[in-house]
Protein backbone atom coordinates (compact mmCIF):
# COMPACT_ATOMS: atom_id res chain seq x y z
CA UNK A 1 0.00 0.00 0.00
CA UNK A 2 0.92 3.50 -0.74
CA UNK A 3 2.25 5.93 2.70
CA UNK A 4 2.76 8.56 1.10
CA UNK A 5 0.11 10.15 2.21
CA UNK A 6 0.71 9.72 5.85
CA UNK A 7 4.24 10.68 5.11
CA UNK A 8 4.40 13.70 7.57
CA UNK A 9 2.71 11.20 10.64
CA UNK A 10 4.77 8.78 9.65
CA UNK A 11 8.54 11.15 10.34
CA UNK A 12 6.63 12.40 13.29
CA UNK A 13 5.91 9.22 14.99
CA UNK A 14 9.50 7.26 14.14
CA UNK A 15 10.91 10.62 15.32
CA UNK A 16 8.77 10.86 18.44
CA UNK A 17 9.86 7.02 19.22
CA UNK A 18 13.65 7.93 18.89
CA UNK A 19 13.64 10.88 20.82
CA UNK A 20 11.60 9.17 23.45
CA UNK A 21 15.31 6.49 23.68
CA UNK A 22 17.07 9.40 23.24
CA UNK A 23 15.33 11.12 26.47
CA UNK A 24 15.36 8.28 28.15
CA UNK A 25 18.73 7.22 28.10
CA UNK A 26 20.72 10.68 27.44
CA UNK A 27 18.24 12.18 30.48
CA UNK A 28 19.00 16.05 31.02
CA UNK A 29 21.54 16.10 28.49
CA UNK A 30 19.47 15.14 25.93
CA UNK A 31 16.72 18.27 26.63
CA UNK A 32 18.49 20.22 23.92
CA UNK A 33 19.25 17.37 21.13
CA UNK A 34 15.72 16.77 21.46
CA UNK A 35 14.22 19.94 21.52
CA UNK A 36 15.58 21.26 18.23
CA UNK A 37 15.24 17.41 16.57
CA UNK A 38 11.57 17.81 17.19
CA UNK A 39 11.73 21.24 15.76
CA UNK A 40 13.48 19.70 12.95
CA UNK A 41 10.62 17.41 12.32
CA UNK A 42 7.66 19.39 13.08
CA UNK A 43 9.50 21.63 10.17
CA UNK A 44 10.38 18.82 8.02
CA UNK A 45 6.73 17.70 8.32
CA UNK A 46 5.18 20.59 7.43
CA UNK A 47 7.75 20.84 4.25
CA UNK A 48 6.02 17.47 2.84
CA UNK A 49 2.76 19.41 3.05
CA UNK A 50 3.82 22.18 1.00
CA UNK A 51 2.64 21.92 -2.75
CA UNK A 52 -0.69 20.93 -4.44
CA UNK A 53 -2.15 19.09 -1.56
CA UNK A 54 -2.81 15.70 -3.46
CA UNK A 55 -6.43 14.30 -2.85
CA UNK A 56 -5.38 10.64 -2.42
CA UNK A 57 -8.96 9.69 -1.40
CA UNK A 58 -10.03 7.56 1.85
CA UNK A 59 -6.90 5.84 3.57
CA UNK A 60 -6.88 2.37 5.85
CA UNK A 61 -10.54 1.10 4.87
CA UNK A 62 -12.07 4.81 4.86
CA UNK A 63 -10.60 5.68 8.52
CA UNK A 64 -8.57 9.03 7.44
CA UNK A 65 -8.75 10.85 4.33
CA UNK A 66 -5.35 13.13 3.17
CA UNK A 67 -7.22 16.36 1.56
CA UNK A 68 -6.67 19.75 1.36
CA UNK A 69 -8.49 20.73 4.38
CA UNK A 70 -6.50 18.23 6.83
CA UNK A 71 -3.00 19.21 4.82
CA UNK A 72 -3.93 22.79 5.96
CA UNK A 73 -4.80 22.02 9.23
CA UNK A 74 -1.32 19.90 9.82
CA UNK A 75 0.53 22.71 8.43
CA UNK A 76 -1.28 25.16 11.07
CA UNK A 77 -0.47 22.65 14.10
CA UNK A 78 2.95 21.81 13.08
CA UNK A 79 3.89 25.05 13.43
CA UNK A 80 2.25 26.30 16.44
CA UNK A 81 3.57 22.66 17.86
CA UNK A 82 7.37 23.69 16.87
CA UNK A 83 6.87 27.25 18.50
CA UNK A 84 5.88 25.69 21.56
CA UNK A 85 9.14 24.01 22.00
CA UNK A 86 11.34 26.45 21.15
CA UNK A 87 9.62 28.48 24.04
CA UNK A 88 9.94 25.53 26.42
CA UNK A 89 13.67 25.49 25.71
CA UNK A 90 14.47 27.92 27.66
CA UNK A 91 11.90 28.02 30.21
CA UNK A 92 12.85 24.78 31.40
CA UNK A 93 16.36 24.80 30.93
CA UNK A 94 16.39 27.33 33.53
CA UNK A 95 14.82 25.93 36.35
CA UNK A 96 13.56 22.42 35.73
CA UNK A 97 15.29 19.13 34.77
CA UNK A 98 12.86 16.97 32.72
CA UNK A 99 12.88 19.29 29.95
CA UNK A 100 13.85 15.93 27.75
CA UNK A 101 10.35 14.36 27.29
CA UNK A 102 8.56 17.76 27.05
CA UNK A 103 8.86 17.60 22.64
CA UNK A 104 8.91 13.95 22.83
CA UNK A 105 5.07 14.72 24.42
CA UNK A 106 4.26 17.73 22.10
CA UNK A 107 5.01 15.35 19.20
CA UNK A 108 2.57 12.47 20.21
CA UNK A 109 0.16 15.42 20.56
CA UNK A 110 0.73 16.16 16.78
CA UNK A 111 0.09 13.25 15.85
CA UNK A 112 -3.04 12.73 17.47
CA UNK A 113 -4.06 16.20 16.21
CA UNK A 114 -2.76 15.42 12.44
CA UNK A 115 -5.44 12.16 12.99
CA UNK A 116 -7.77 14.38 14.45
CA UNK A 117 -8.01 16.70 11.55
CA UNK A 118 -7.83 13.88 8.82
CA UNK A 119 -10.46 11.91 10.40
CA UNK A 120 -13.68 10.61 8.73
CA UNK A 121 -14.52 7.97 10.67
CA UNK A 122 -15.92 7.86 14.21
CA UNK A 123 -12.94 5.88 15.29
CA UNK A 124 -10.33 7.44 14.24
CA UNK A 125 -11.68 10.62 15.46
CA UNK A 126 -12.00 9.03 18.65
CA UNK A 127 -8.48 7.79 18.71
CA UNK A 128 -7.02 10.99 17.93
CA UNK A 129 -8.90 12.88 20.25
CA UNK A 130 -7.51 10.36 22.61
CA UNK A 131 -3.89 10.53 21.46
CA UNK A 132 -3.98 14.40 21.76
CA UNK A 133 -5.98 14.65 25.40
CA UNK A 134 -3.55 12.07 27.00
CA UNK A 135 -0.34 13.99 25.97
CA UNK A 136 -1.90 17.33 26.89
CA UNK A 137 -3.09 16.24 30.45
CA UNK A 138 0.53 15.19 31.12
CA UNK A 139 1.51 18.29 30.15
CA UNK A 140 -0.51 20.28 32.17
CA UNK A 141 1.19 18.43 34.78
CA UNK A 142 4.30 18.96 33.58
CA UNK A 143 6.14 20.58 36.64
CA UNK A 144 5.38 18.34 38.72
CA UNK A 145 7.28 20.47 41.82
CA UNK A 146 4.66 23.55 41.22
CA UNK A 147 1.08 23.29 43.08
CA UNK A 148 -0.83 24.49 40.35
CA UNK A 149 0.60 22.45 37.93
CA UNK A 150 -0.59 19.58 39.64
CA UNK A 151 -3.73 20.98 40.15
CA UNK A 152 -4.53 22.28 36.37
CA UNK A 153 -3.38 18.63 35.33
CA UNK A 154 -5.91 16.87 37.80
CA UNK A 155 -8.27 18.87 36.77
CA UNK A 156 -7.88 18.91 32.90
CA UNK A 157 -7.37 15.37 33.36
CA UNK A 158 -10.56 14.59 35.28
CA UNK A 159 -13.00 17.07 32.94
CA UNK A 160 -11.27 16.27 29.76
CA UNK A 161 -12.14 12.19 31.07
CA UNK A 162 -15.89 13.38 31.30
CA UNK A 163 -16.00 14.71 27.76
CA UNK A 164 -14.41 11.86 25.96
CA UNK A 165 -17.32 9.55 28.12
CA UNK A 166 -19.77 12.07 26.81
CA UNK A 167 -18.42 12.06 23.03
CA UNK A 168 -17.70 8.60 22.77
CA UNK A 169 -21.56 8.09 24.32
CA UNK A 170 -22.56 10.22 21.17
CA UNK A 171 -20.74 8.16 19.44
CA UNK A 172 -21.69 4.49 20.46
CA UNK A 173 -25.55 6.30 19.58
CA UNK A 174 -24.69 7.10 16.36
CA UNK A 175 -22.75 3.45 15.67
CA UNK A 176 -26.31 2.18 16.77
CA UNK A 177 -28.72 3.76 15.15
CA UNK A 178 -26.80 4.69 11.71
CA UNK A 179 -25.54 1.16 11.28
CA UNK A 180 -21.76 2.44 10.65
CA UNK A 181 -18.93 4.42 12.14
CA UNK A 182 -17.76 6.18 8.69
CA UNK A 183 -19.04 9.92 8.24
CA UNK A 184 -20.49 9.34 5.11
CA UNK A 185 -22.62 6.25 6.15
CA UNK A 186 -23.86 8.81 9.22
CA UNK A 187 -24.39 11.64 6.43
CA UNK A 188 -26.31 9.15 4.86
CA UNK A 189 -28.22 7.74 7.76
CA UNK A 190 -29.25 11.06 8.89
CA UNK A 191 -30.34 12.39 5.21
CA UNK A 192 -32.31 8.92 5.22
CA UNK A 193 -34.22 9.62 8.56
CA UNK A 194 -33.92 13.37 9.23
CA UNK A 195 -33.65 14.08 12.68
CA UNK A 196 -36.77 12.29 13.44
CA UNK A 197 -35.00 9.57 15.04
CA UNK A 198 -34.49 10.35 19.00
CA UNK A 199 -31.38 7.88 19.03
CA UNK A 200 -29.85 9.76 16.39
CA UNK A 201 -30.58 13.01 17.88
CA UNK A 202 -29.15 12.18 21.04
CA UNK A 203 -26.07 11.25 19.68
CA UNK A 204 -25.57 14.08 17.63
CA UNK A 205 -26.16 16.31 20.44
CA UNK A 206 -23.65 14.41 22.94
CA UNK A 207 -20.95 14.12 20.14
CA UNK A 208 -21.29 18.09 19.96
CA UNK A 209 -21.41 18.39 23.83
CA UNK A 210 -17.94 16.70 23.34
CA UNK A 211 -16.25 18.68 21.10
CA UNK A 212 -17.31 21.46 22.52
CA UNK A 213 -15.18 20.76 25.16
CA UNK A 214 -12.54 20.24 23.35
CA UNK A 215 -12.47 23.73 21.79
CA UNK A 216 -14.10 25.48 24.95
CA UNK A 217 -17.07 26.80 23.56
CA UNK A 218 -19.94 27.86 26.38
CA UNK A 219 -21.14 25.32 28.23
CA UNK A 220 -17.95 23.50 28.60
CA UNK A 221 -15.65 25.92 29.02
CA UNK A 222 -14.80 25.80 32.93
CA UNK A 223 -12.03 24.24 32.76
CA UNK A 224 -10.14 26.51 30.61
CA UNK A 225 -9.13 29.08 32.69
CA UNK A 226 -7.82 27.29 35.53
CA UNK A 227 -5.86 24.55 33.13
CA UNK A 228 -4.54 27.69 31.51
CA UNK A 229 -3.48 30.08 34.76
CA UNK A 230 -1.84 26.36 36.26
CA UNK A 231 -0.16 24.86 33.20
CA UNK A 232 3.51 25.93 32.54
CA UNK A 233 3.33 29.02 30.10
CA UNK A 234 4.67 27.48 27.02
CA UNK A 235 2.21 24.67 27.44
CA UNK A 236 -0.50 27.35 27.91
CA UNK A 237 0.33 28.72 24.60
CA UNK A 238 0.64 25.57 23.19
CA UNK A 239 -3.13 24.46 24.46
CA UNK A 240 -4.09 27.71 23.28
CA UNK A 241 -2.83 27.61 19.79
CA UNK A 242 -2.68 23.89 18.70
CA UNK A 243 -4.79 21.64 19.75
CA UNK A 244 -7.67 24.50 19.30
CA UNK A 245 -7.24 24.57 15.53
CA UNK A 246 -6.90 20.45 15.48
CA UNK A 247 -10.51 20.64 17.42
CA UNK A 248 -12.44 22.98 15.55
CA UNK A 249 -11.45 21.72 12.34
CA UNK A 250 -12.43 18.75 13.74
CA UNK A 251 -15.80 20.24 14.37
CA UNK A 252 -16.03 21.68 10.90
CA UNK A 253 -15.61 18.33 9.36
CA UNK A 254 -17.91 16.74 11.31
CA UNK A 255 -20.71 18.95 11.35
CA UNK A 256 -20.61 19.72 7.26
CA UNK A 257 -19.58 16.50 6.62
CA UNK A 258 -20.88 13.79 8.76
CA UNK A 259 -23.68 15.59 10.37
CA UNK A 260 -24.28 17.62 7.12
CA UNK A 261 -27.96 16.59 6.60
CA UNK A 262 -29.00 17.20 9.93
CA UNK A 263 -27.96 21.13 9.54
CA UNK A 264 -31.09 22.41 11.37
CA UNK A 265 -30.12 20.36 14.32
CA UNK A 266 -26.73 21.07 14.81
CA UNK A 267 -26.90 24.74 13.66
CA UNK A 268 -29.17 25.77 16.81
CA UNK A 269 -26.41 24.40 19.17
CA UNK A 270 -23.60 25.93 17.50
CA UNK A 271 -25.32 29.45 17.17
CA UNK A 272 -25.79 29.13 21.32
CA UNK A 273 -21.94 27.93 21.78
CA UNK A 274 -21.32 30.73 19.39
CA UNK A 275 -23.04 33.63 21.24
CA UNK A 276 -22.37 32.31 24.72
CA UNK A 277 -18.97 32.11 24.67
CA UNK A 278 -18.47 35.37 22.85
CA UNK A 279 -20.63 36.95 25.71
CA UNK A 280 -19.20 35.08 28.48
CA UNK A 281 -15.43 35.22 27.26
CA UNK A 282 -15.72 39.31 26.81
CA UNK A 283 -17.71 39.31 30.08
CA UNK A 284 -15.62 37.09 32.53
CA UNK A 285 -12.05 38.27 31.91
CA UNK A 286 -13.12 41.91 33.30
CA UNK A 287 -12.13 41.03 36.93
CA UNK A 288 -9.20 38.99 35.57
CA UNK A 289 -5.49 40.14 37.16
CA UNK A 290 -4.05 36.97 35.86
CA UNK A 291 -2.89 37.57 32.21
CA UNK A 292 -2.95 33.80 31.48
CA UNK A 293 -6.15 33.06 32.48
CA UNK A 294 -7.35 36.50 30.65
CA UNK A 295 -5.97 35.23 27.46
CA UNK A 296 -8.21 31.76 28.73
CA UNK A 297 -11.10 33.90 28.41
CA UNK A 298 -10.02 35.75 25.19
CA UNK A 299 -9.63 31.95 23.75
CA UNK A 300 -12.94 31.36 24.47
CA UNK A 301 -14.15 34.61 23.00
CA UNK A 302 -12.29 33.81 20.10
CA UNK A 303 -13.48 29.92 19.65
CA UNK A 304 -16.78 31.81 19.64
CA UNK A 305 -16.09 33.81 16.72
CA UNK A 306 -15.24 30.84 14.82
CA UNK A 307 -18.44 29.11 15.58
CA UNK A 308 -19.87 31.85 14.03
CA UNK A 309 -18.16 30.34 10.33
CA UNK A 310 -18.85 26.91 11.26
CA UNK A 311 -23.02 28.25 11.56
CA UNK A 312 -22.48 29.68 8.31
CA UNK A 313 -21.45 26.51 6.64
CA UNK A 314 -20.32 26.09 2.91
CA UNK A 315 -17.25 26.87 1.52
CA UNK A 316 -17.24 30.59 2.75
CA UNK A 317 -17.47 29.51 5.72
CA UNK A 318 -15.42 26.61 6.50
CA UNK A 319 -12.77 28.85 4.72
CA UNK A 320 -13.64 31.65 6.81
CA UNK A 321 -13.27 29.34 9.72
CA UNK A 322 -9.49 28.17 8.54
CA UNK A 323 -8.59 31.88 8.30
CA UNK A 324 -9.82 32.70 11.63
CA UNK A 325 -7.67 30.19 12.86
CA UNK A 326 -4.31 30.74 11.01
CA UNK A 327 -4.81 34.27 12.44
CA UNK A 328 -6.13 33.37 15.63
CA UNK A 329 -2.74 31.33 16.30
CA UNK A 330 -0.48 33.99 15.31
CA UNK A 331 -2.00 36.49 17.69
CA UNK A 332 -1.76 34.24 20.74
CA UNK A 333 1.42 32.54 20.39
CA UNK A 334 2.81 36.03 19.77
CA UNK A 335 0.77 37.34 22.90
CA UNK A 336 2.38 34.20 24.94
CA UNK A 337 5.66 34.86 24.07
CA UNK A 338 5.15 38.34 25.00
CA UNK A 339 4.17 36.77 28.37
CA UNK A 340 7.00 34.73 28.33
CA UNK A 341 9.01 38.09 28.75
CA UNK A 342 7.44 38.65 32.34
CA UNK A 343 10.15 38.45 34.80
CA UNK A 344 11.25 40.10 37.44
CA UNK A 345 15.18 40.11 38.76
CA UNK A 346 15.47 37.21 40.09
CA UNK A 347 14.31 35.82 36.56
CA UNK A 348 10.65 34.47 37.99
CA UNK A 349 8.20 34.73 35.95
CA UNK A 350 5.21 37.02 36.91
CA UNK A 351 1.93 37.01 35.49
CA UNK A 352 -0.03 39.91 37.13
CA UNK A 353 -1.34 41.92 34.96
CA UNK A 354 -0.54 44.94 37.05
CA UNK A 355 3.03 44.05 36.36
CA UNK A 356 2.75 45.28 32.98
CA UNK A 357 2.02 49.12 34.49
CA UNK A 358 4.15 51.33 32.45
CA UNK A 359 5.98 49.23 30.15
CA UNK A 360 6.02 52.01 27.44
CA UNK A 361 8.71 53.47 29.46
CA UNK A 362 10.69 50.77 30.61
CA UNK A 363 10.54 48.38 27.84
CA UNK A 364 8.95 50.24 25.29
CA UNK A 365 9.28 47.20 22.22
CA UNK A 366 7.45 44.50 24.34
CA UNK A 367 4.41 47.19 25.02
CA UNK A 368 4.46 47.53 21.33
CA UNK A 369 4.65 44.42 20.39
CA UNK A 370 1.63 42.99 22.78
CA UNK A 371 -0.22 46.07 22.53
CA UNK A 372 -0.64 45.30 18.69
CA UNK A 373 -1.63 41.42 19.88
CA UNK A 374 -3.98 42.89 21.88
CA UNK A 375 -5.48 45.11 19.63
CA UNK A 376 -5.40 42.51 16.86
CA UNK A 377 -7.32 40.05 19.30
CA UNK A 378 -9.97 42.96 19.75
CA UNK A 379 -10.25 43.04 15.98
CA UNK A 380 -9.53 46.65 15.90
CA UNK A 381 -9.40 47.75 11.73
CA UNK A 382 -5.87 48.53 11.13
CA UNK A 383 -4.47 45.30 12.36
CA UNK A 384 -4.80 41.82 10.77
CA UNK A 385 -6.94 40.42 13.44
CA UNK A 386 -10.05 42.69 12.11
CA UNK A 387 -10.04 40.36 8.41
CA UNK A 388 -11.00 37.33 9.84
CA UNK A 389 -13.60 38.26 12.10
CA UNK A 390 -14.97 40.34 9.05
CA UNK A 391 -14.69 37.30 6.90
CA UNK A 392 -16.76 34.98 9.47
CA UNK A 393 -19.48 37.79 9.61
CA UNK A 394 -19.74 37.82 5.82
CA UNK A 395 -20.17 34.49 6.06
CA UNK A 396 -22.86 34.52 8.43
CA UNK A 397 -24.29 37.62 6.32
CA UNK A 398 -24.33 35.61 3.03
CA UNK A 399 -26.45 32.87 4.60
CA UNK A 400 -28.74 35.36 6.06
CA UNK A 401 -27.51 35.24 9.61
CA UNK A 402 -28.02 38.85 10.47
CA UNK A 403 -28.90 38.45 14.17
CA UNK A 404 -26.56 36.14 14.63
CA UNK A 405 -23.93 38.48 13.02
CA UNK A 406 -25.46 41.32 14.23
CA UNK A 407 -24.84 39.83 17.95
CA UNK A 408 -21.33 38.87 17.38
CA UNK A 409 -20.13 42.19 16.42
CA UNK A 410 -21.44 43.54 19.43
CA UNK A 411 -19.85 40.98 21.62
CA UNK A 412 -16.42 42.28 19.57
CA UNK A 413 -16.69 45.74 21.00
CA UNK A 414 -17.54 44.69 24.64
CA UNK A 415 -14.91 42.14 24.32
CA UNK A 416 -12.89 45.43 23.31
CA UNK A 417 -12.98 46.81 26.94
CA UNK A 418 -10.70 44.23 28.42
CA UNK A 419 -7.97 44.37 25.37
CA UNK A 420 -8.13 47.73 25.59
CA UNK A 421 -7.58 47.66 29.48
CA UNK A 422 -4.29 46.02 29.19
CA UNK A 423 -3.14 48.94 26.16
CA UNK A 424 -4.11 51.30 28.82
CA UNK A 425 -2.26 49.36 31.74
CA UNK A 426 1.02 49.36 30.29
CA UNK A 427 1.19 52.96 27.96
CA UNK A 428 -0.53 55.19 30.80
CA UNK A 429 0.10 53.75 34.25
CA UNK A 430 3.28 54.40 36.16
CA UNK A 431 5.74 52.25 35.63
CA UNK A 432 6.62 49.88 38.04
CA UNK A 433 9.34 47.46 39.08
CA UNK A 434 10.78 46.58 35.70
CA UNK A 435 10.73 43.42 34.25
CA UNK A 436 14.25 41.80 33.87
CA UNK A 437 16.28 42.13 30.57
CA UNK A 438 15.07 39.42 27.42
CA UNK A 439 15.89 36.32 26.92
CA UNK A 440 16.58 34.41 23.96
CA UNK A 441 17.20 35.91 20.23
CA UNK A 442 14.83 33.42 18.44
CA UNK A 443 12.11 34.49 21.38
CA UNK A 444 12.69 38.22 19.85
CA UNK A 445 12.61 37.09 16.41
CA UNK A 446 9.25 35.22 16.88
CA UNK A 447 8.11 37.67 18.58
CA UNK A 448 8.95 40.33 15.39
CA UNK A 449 7.81 37.62 13.24
CA UNK A 450 4.27 37.63 14.64
CA UNK A 451 4.15 41.25 14.93
CA UNK A 452 4.72 41.85 11.47
CA UNK A 453 1.88 39.38 10.08
CA UNK A 454 -0.55 41.25 12.58
CA UNK A 455 0.25 44.78 11.37
CA UNK A 456 -1.11 46.36 8.73
CA UNK A 457 1.57 44.19 6.08
CA UNK A 458 -0.60 41.22 6.97
CA UNK A 459 -3.06 42.29 4.45
CA UNK A 460 -0.08 41.57 1.97
CA UNK A 461 -1.06 37.47 3.02
CA UNK A 462 -4.85 37.85 2.16
CA UNK A 463 -4.71 36.63 -1.08
CA UNK A 464 -2.28 33.60 -0.59
CA UNK A 465 -3.80 32.82 2.77
CA UNK A 466 -7.45 33.38 1.66
CA UNK A 467 -6.47 31.34 -1.46
CA UNK A 468 -4.84 28.16 0.97
CA UNK A 469 -8.21 28.43 2.63
CA UNK A 470 -10.49 28.13 -0.03
CA UNK A 471 -8.72 25.91 -1.47
CA UNK A 472 -8.52 23.84 2.03
CA UNK A 473 -12.20 24.24 2.26
CA UNK A 474 -13.50 23.24 -1.04
CA UNK A 475 -11.70 19.84 -0.06
CA UNK A 476 -14.48 19.23 2.20
CA UNK A 477 -17.60 18.98 -0.18
CA UNK B 1 -36.20 -12.51 26.21
CA UNK B 2 -33.34 -9.70 26.97
CA UNK B 3 -33.45 -7.57 23.44
CA UNK B 4 -31.39 -4.38 23.00
CA UNK B 5 -33.60 -2.07 24.44
CA UNK B 6 -32.36 -3.94 27.70
CA UNK B 7 -28.51 -3.42 27.40
CA UNK B 8 -29.11 -0.08 26.14
CA UNK B 9 -31.39 0.74 29.78
CA UNK B 10 -28.24 -0.35 31.75
CA UNK B 11 -26.01 1.34 29.63
CA UNK B 12 -28.01 4.52 30.38
CA UNK B 13 -28.00 3.80 33.83
CA UNK B 14 -24.55 3.60 34.34
CA UNK B 15 -23.73 6.42 32.32
CA UNK B 16 -25.91 8.67 34.11
CA UNK B 17 -23.96 7.22 37.78
CA UNK B 18 -21.14 7.73 36.36
CA UNK B 19 -21.53 11.46 35.51
CA UNK B 20 -23.42 11.80 38.92
CA UNK B 21 -20.64 10.25 40.42
CA UNK B 22 -18.02 12.89 38.63
CA UNK B 23 -20.61 15.98 39.96
CA UNK B 24 -21.85 14.99 43.20
CA UNK B 25 -19.13 13.24 45.04
CA UNK B 26 -16.98 15.59 46.75
CA UNK B 27 -15.29 13.35 48.84
CA UNK B 28 -12.77 11.59 47.01
CA UNK B 29 -10.81 11.95 43.78
CA UNK B 30 -10.01 8.25 43.01
CA UNK B 31 -14.08 7.97 43.66
CA UNK B 32 -13.76 10.68 40.21
CA UNK B 33 -11.55 8.47 38.50
CA UNK B 34 -14.04 5.42 39.03
CA UNK B 35 -17.01 7.26 37.84
CA UNK B 36 -15.27 8.08 34.57
CA UNK B 37 -14.13 4.16 33.89
CA UNK B 38 -17.96 3.62 34.88
CA UNK B 39 -18.97 6.03 31.50
CA UNK B 40 -16.53 4.09 29.32
CA UNK B 41 -17.45 0.81 30.68
CA UNK B 42 -21.35 2.06 29.84
CA UNK B 43 -20.36 2.90 26.30
CA UNK B 44 -18.77 -0.39 25.96
CA UNK B 45 -22.34 -2.40 26.83
CA UNK B 46 -23.48 0.06 24.32
CA UNK B 47 -21.17 -0.74 21.26
CA UNK B 48 -20.77 -4.51 21.95
CA UNK B 49 -24.72 -4.40 22.27
CA UNK B 50 -25.54 -2.42 18.89
CA UNK B 51 -22.28 -5.07 17.57
CA UNK B 52 -24.13 -8.14 18.04
CA UNK B 53 -28.06 -6.56 17.25
CA UNK B 54 -26.38 -5.01 13.97
CA UNK B 55 -24.21 -8.16 12.93
CA UNK B 56 -21.80 -6.11 12.39
CA UNK B 57 -18.06 -6.41 13.78
CA UNK B 58 -17.15 -2.52 13.67
CA UNK B 59 -18.71 -2.26 17.30
CA UNK B 60 -16.69 -4.66 18.86
CA UNK B 61 -13.67 -3.35 17.45
CA UNK B 62 -14.33 0.49 18.41
CA UNK B 63 -14.38 -1.58 22.29
CA UNK B 64 -11.37 -2.81 21.70
CA UNK B 65 -10.24 0.66 20.91
CA UNK B 66 -11.98 1.98 23.57
CA UNK B 67 -10.78 -0.72 26.30
CA UNK B 68 -7.47 0.14 25.63
CA UNK B 69 -7.51 3.94 25.38
CA UNK B 70 -9.11 3.63 29.01
CA UNK B 71 -6.49 1.71 30.66
CA UNK B 72 -4.20 4.44 29.13
CA UNK B 73 -5.88 6.94 30.32
CA UNK B 74 -6.53 5.21 34.34
CA UNK B 75 -2.45 4.83 33.73
CA UNK B 76 -1.87 8.95 33.38
CA UNK B 77 -4.89 10.15 35.71
CA UNK B 78 -3.34 7.65 38.63
CA UNK B 79 -0.13 9.51 37.52
CA UNK B 80 -1.03 13.08 37.73
CA UNK B 81 -2.97 11.92 41.33
CA UNK B 82 0.28 10.81 42.59
CA UNK B 83 2.16 14.38 41.86
CA UNK B 84 -1.41 15.91 43.22
CA UNK B 85 -1.11 13.67 46.55
CA UNK B 86 2.58 14.68 47.31
CA UNK B 87 2.33 18.40 46.78
CA UNK B 88 -0.60 18.48 49.02
CA UNK B 89 -0.79 15.24 50.96
CA UNK B 90 -4.82 15.13 50.28
CA UNK B 91 -6.54 13.78 47.80
CA UNK B 92 -10.01 15.21 49.11
CA UNK B 93 -12.23 16.90 45.89
CA UNK B 94 -13.13 20.14 47.99
CA UNK B 95 -8.95 20.50 48.50
CA UNK B 96 -8.84 20.91 44.28
CA UNK B 97 -9.19 24.84 45.21
CA UNK B 98 -5.81 26.79 44.60
CA UNK B 99 -7.14 28.01 41.62
CA UNK B 100 -10.56 29.55 41.24
CA UNK B 101 -12.52 30.63 38.23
Amino acid sequence: MNLAPILPELILTVGAIVLMMVAAFMGRRGSALCSWASVALLLGASVTLLGEPQSAGALFGGLIQADGFGAFGKLVIYLCAAVAIVMAHNWFERDFEHAAEYPVLILLSAIGMSVMVSATSLISLYVGLELQSLSAYVLAAYRRTDDRSAEAGLKYFVLGGLASGILLYGISLLYGFTGTTQFEGVAAAFAREGTQSIGLLFGLVFLLAGLAFKISAVPFHMWTPDVYEGAPTPVTAFFASAPKVAAVLLSVRVCLDALAPAIDAWRQIMIFAALASILLGAVAAYGQTNIKRLLAYSSINNVGFALIGLVAGGVAGASAVLFYMAVYVVMTLGAFLCVLRMKDEKGESIEGIDSLSGLSQTRPGLALALATFMLSLAGIPPLFGFWPKLMVFNAAVAEGLYPLAVAGILGTVVGAFYYLKIVKVMYFDAPGRPLSKPGSAVESGLIVIAALIVSPLGYLLIRPLGQLTNNAAGSLF
Amino acid sequence: MIGLTHYLAVAAILFTLGVLGIFLNRRNIILMLMAIELILLAVNINLVAFSAFLGDLVGQVFAMFVLTVAAAEAAIGLAILVIFFRRRGSIAVDDVNRMRG
